[in-house]
């Protein structure tokens, strides 16, 4: 008897659809409902950010990298400011480094719960969705006592902060990281312990660790197939050496190393150490100081490259910038870590259901934003 | 860093003539010829000493009208946690340089998306078109001398110059 | 008040030659239009609940007004006629490729499947439209006639995703009929009858002396037999955590997704009906039907639909509880829970239910 060869569908998941994460197209090939091949799509939401770069100012660029990848504004503009800030070996006050590692981790907090809560979301859990931006926007309120926006900020200048803390952010951000704890608890209870949540996230999508490396994935989807890497400990920038915090690393405990649970749980726990590090930056921080000090008459870093990176809600985002001594770069090229997380998704994907395939999407965390720039 | 510098010494060892020396000493990266990138590449992951099993990032560079375009690889071990930088000059006319996307996975996009911005050839990549404009464009939009085109698939794009500077 | 009570009444003062099949069909007539108003008063009203219960566990508010008749009225009672008032004014929009004639009879086959359930729904000790003497298994036969109209509607839209949702649905409709149908058998054997009535008036007297001798208190076989039929009855109305066929997040909506305006509006009238049915089904089979929870308290016609409309309700409120809270299961694990986990249940209680009748009696 010979094999019986059922014709496969071509279908198309977006680019506009409730569960994409923006404007994603996945080309599908399905044998039923399971999947032989998914090609992702990319480019519906390319703002030419690098072609764009080449004509502005340094300090003009800030508000650029802030929409790439725009719900982790501040870690963007961390990396930027950074980088040109070793090319030009510029110190920064001591409160500024404080504030900036505060609000990096602030923003940390609040991309993980955005990325979890529309994980739920796909699965099909409206209500843990709901709690968890209840959260969030505690956390937009502190953005917007401090420098006024609640999603882009323009926040972290060349040499320094825009706004200082308001008075009054301390004693709140305490008030909410108490509460927060509490609520961590809660979100255990509803999703993440759930029987249904751990049949449809368990053992699904399996990240090998060399397949992870190959492809150049990095942050909690790295660290959710059992590696330990983080940028803060391993290659630490800025004050982060400072603080004591640890590293989550999946470990299995539902299915396999770097299922979906894996990364979704790696997410939750982080949350958790960025709490710690923002109570020991609040408790270290100095009271007083000029936030402006710093702050260059004139950004022209000397001529040549630096390639450097931060560790983002996503992974690790690479900022390659060329001088040539002028007031703007030559080339800005933002390397995003949500690029090669998608990447990896067509070979993890493959010889799942449809259902499962937007599950590994809402688990790789990806912001259209980010990928297209 | 110094690493480059006894990086560029073992591969200049192992494929002579590879490594374009520079001017004067320094030690940010490596400058190399393109012809046999695609061996030096699987030596650099596979040398035990080495092992850069990661490929961070891939950057295409033009430095100018009159000069060439170049091709620009960060690469890191997770073992060793070192890293360097290797830097690829190719012609305006024609780029090309051979693809080293089966040796990282993770090249594949990185190299497409050179491809889409710069035209560079990726000689020996499976899946080599366009990443984040659409398939019909035409042109290499960040090179110096791209000019924006003013009609795209007999669409008129009308260009208010009036205040523009 | 059967069909049969109101031609009898009819003839009472009519004259007496009066063709009793134009008797028949007003009686018939009167009987459905009744049935018709309960469920557009239920869909109006459990939409609403829906919402506002929802928002409440999801720390938000919901449908919310000024006051009566401005913006919805005081706390948004009045959202689901404005709903509907909407929907009816809207564009009848019909895909090119869609086949019509299907396209437009789909949604009427669905709403026919809850429809006729309902005519042998005992509301009140003498408040059923038809009372059979094999009612329970006329409901069941029935029930399963949406699934017809699923699968004409997930094939007359000409759309791969309809497609895959009517696909998902019919099997999942159709897998989770064996356990409901095998719960409701061991009922069926506590009360040695089919029809509704006698099985609301075998749960009469007490268990225990104080637990009122509903079907779930009566012997533990049928108290797990509740659990099953409550679950198999979820899954049979397409709600989460069952409701793949519907799912928002992968296939927009599922085998309704071309559907717009009022045609919509009839696909979620027949939802809320078959919630009606089941939560009917699962009141009168196992919580008591119109009967009082205290032996002597509150009984008789009319408080026997104040009880049974209470019973509904509850019924209605957990199955809205369980939307919001549970995550939702994958097809083919949906699959495996009915067949691999409920069925050999059903079978077990069967068997049980079977060896008490025989011994205790």
């Amino acid at each position: 008897m010979g094999l019986v060869h059922a014709d496969e569908m071509t279908l198309n998941i977006g680019p506009q659809h409730p569960s994409t994460h923006g404007v994603l197209r996945l080309k599908v090939k399905t044998d039923g409902e399971i999947i032989s091949e998914i090609t992702p799509i990319i480019g519906y939401l390319h703002r030419c950010f690098e072609k764009h770069c080449e004509t502005l100012s340094y300090e003009q660029i800030i508000p650029f990298t802030d929409r790439c990848d725009y719900i982790a504004a501040m870690n963007n503009n961390f990396g930027y400011v950074l980088a040109i800030e070793k090319m030009m070996d510029i110190q920064v006050p001591e409160r500024v480094k404080y504030i900036r590692v505060i609000m990096a981790e602030f923003n940390r907090i609040a991309s993980h719960l955005l990325a979890l809560g529309t994980f739920g979301l796909d699965v099909g859990a409206y209500t843990p969705f709901l709690y968890m931006f209840r959260d969030r926007e505690r956390i937009l309120d502190l953005f917007e006592i401090t420098c006024g926006a609640r999603l882009l900020y323009n926040y972290m200048w060349v040499g320094g902060v825009s706004h200082d803390l308001p008075i009054g952010f301390v004693e709140a951000s305490y008030r909410f990281l108490d509460e927060f704890e509490k609520n961590t608890k809660e979100y255990h209870n509803i999703l993440s312990y759930n029987k249904i949540f751990i049949e449809r996230s368990a053992d699904v999508g399996v990240l090998p660790k060399d397949v992870a490396i190959d492809y150049g994935v990095t942050g909690p989807n790295l660290r959710g197939s059992g590696i330990k890497w983080d940028l803060r400990k391993d290659e630490p920038y800025s004050i982060y050496d400072r603080f004591r915090f640890n590293v989550p690393v999946g470990k299995g405990t539902m299915g396999s190393v770097g299922d979906c649970w894996d990364r979704y749980w790696v997410r939750a726990e982080e949350m958790n150490e960025s709490v710690k590090i923002i109570r020991q930056a609040l408790d270290k921080m100095p009271r007083d100081g000029d936030v402006h000090e710093a702050l260059p008459k004139k950004v022209r870093p000397p001529k040549g490259s630096i390639y450097f990176r931060t560790e983002s809600p996503r992974g690790d985002l690479g900022y390659y910038i060329i001088s040539d001594g002028k007031g703007g770069p030559t080339r800005v090229k933002m390397r995003s870590p949500a690029f090669t997380a998608l990447s990896a998704l067509s070979e993890i994907a493959s010889g799942w259901m449809l259902s499962d395939v937007l599950v590994i999407l809402g688990s790789l965390d990806i912001v259209l934003g980010e990928i297209d720039r | 860093m110094i690493i480059n510098q006894k990086v560029s010494d073992i591969i200049e060892k192992q494929f002579p003539g590879s490594v374009i020396l520079p001017e004067e000493p320094q030690n940010d990266y490596i400058q190399l010829l393109p012809d046999n990138w695609n061996e030096i590449a699987k030596f650099l992951k596979n040398d035990t000493e080495l092992k850069f099993d990661s490929c961070q990032c891939i950057t295409g560079v033009d430095l100018g009208i009159e000069e060439n375009l170049e091709v620009r690889y960060n690469f890191h071990s997770m073992k060793h946690k070192h890293k360097i930088e290797i830097r690829i000059a190719v012609e305006r006319k024609r780029p090309s340089i051979p693809s080293v996307e089966q040796v990282w996975r993770g090249a594949d996009w990185l190299e497409r998306e050179v491809y889409d911005m710069y035209g560079v050839r990726f000689k020996g990549h499976r899946d080599l078109r366009r990443m984040l404009l659409p398939e019909d464009w035409k042109g290499w939009p960040l090179r110096k001398d791209y000019k924006t085109p003013n009609i795209y698939n007999g669409m008129k794009v009308k260009k208010v110059r009036k205040g523009w500077d | 008040m059967t069909i049969d009570n109101i031609i009898i009444w009819f003839q009472s003062w009519l004259p007496a030659n009066f063709s009793i099949i134009s008797l028949y069909l007003v009686a018939v007539l009167i009987a459905a239009i009744a049935i018709f108003a309960i469920m557009a008063v239920n869909a109006l009203v459990a939409v609403y609940a829906e919402r506002k219960i929802s928002a409440f566990m999801q720390d938000r508010i919901g449908p919310m007004g000024q006051g009566p008749g401005l913006h919805a009225g005081k706390w948004g009672l009045l959202q689901t006629v404005a709903d509907t008032i909407k929907l009816i004014l809207k564009e009848d929009i019909i895909p090119r490729a869609a086949d019509r004639k299907l396209f437009i009879i789909a949604p009427f086959v669905i709403f026919l499947g809850a429809f006729i359930a309902l005519a042998a729904m005992p509301w009140g000790p003498n408040l059923i439209a038809a009372d059979m003497n094999i009612g329970i298994f006329y409901i069941l036969a029935v029930s399963s006639f949406g699934v017809i109209g699923i699968i004409l509607a997930a094939w007359a839209s000409d759309n791969k995703w309809s497609l895959f949702g009517g696909m998902r649905s019919a099997a999942q409709i159709i897998s989770y009929e064996i356990p409901a149908a095998l719960s409701l058998v061991a009922v069926i054997l506590l009360g040695s009858t089919l029809s509704m009535q006698g099985i609301i008036e075998s749960q009469a007297g007490t268990v225990w002396g104080f637990l009122p001798n509903w079907n779930i208190f009566n012997n533990p076989f049928s108290f797990f037999a509740f659990f099953i039929y409550f679950i198999a009855g979820v899954a049979e109305v397409n709600r989460t955590p069952f409701d793949i066929p519907e799912a928002e997040s992968e296939l927009v909506a599922g085998f309704h997704t071309e559907y717009s305006g009022m045609r919509w509006a009839f696909f979620f009238l027949s939802e809320y009906g078959n919630m009606l049915v089941v939560a009917g089904i699962t009141v009168v089979a196992f919580l008591g039907g119109w009967q009082s929870p205290i032996e002597g308290v509150m009984q008789g016609a009319w408080w026997g639909l104040f009880w049974f409309l209470t019973k509904m309700t509850g019924v209605i409120m957990i199955m809205i509880w369980f939307r919001w809270t549970f995550p939702r299961l994958r097809v083919d694990q949906l699959m495996s829970v009915a067949w691999k986990v409920l069925l050999p249940i059903a079978l077990f209680n069967l068997f049980g239910v079977a060896i008490w009748t025989l011994l205790v009696g």
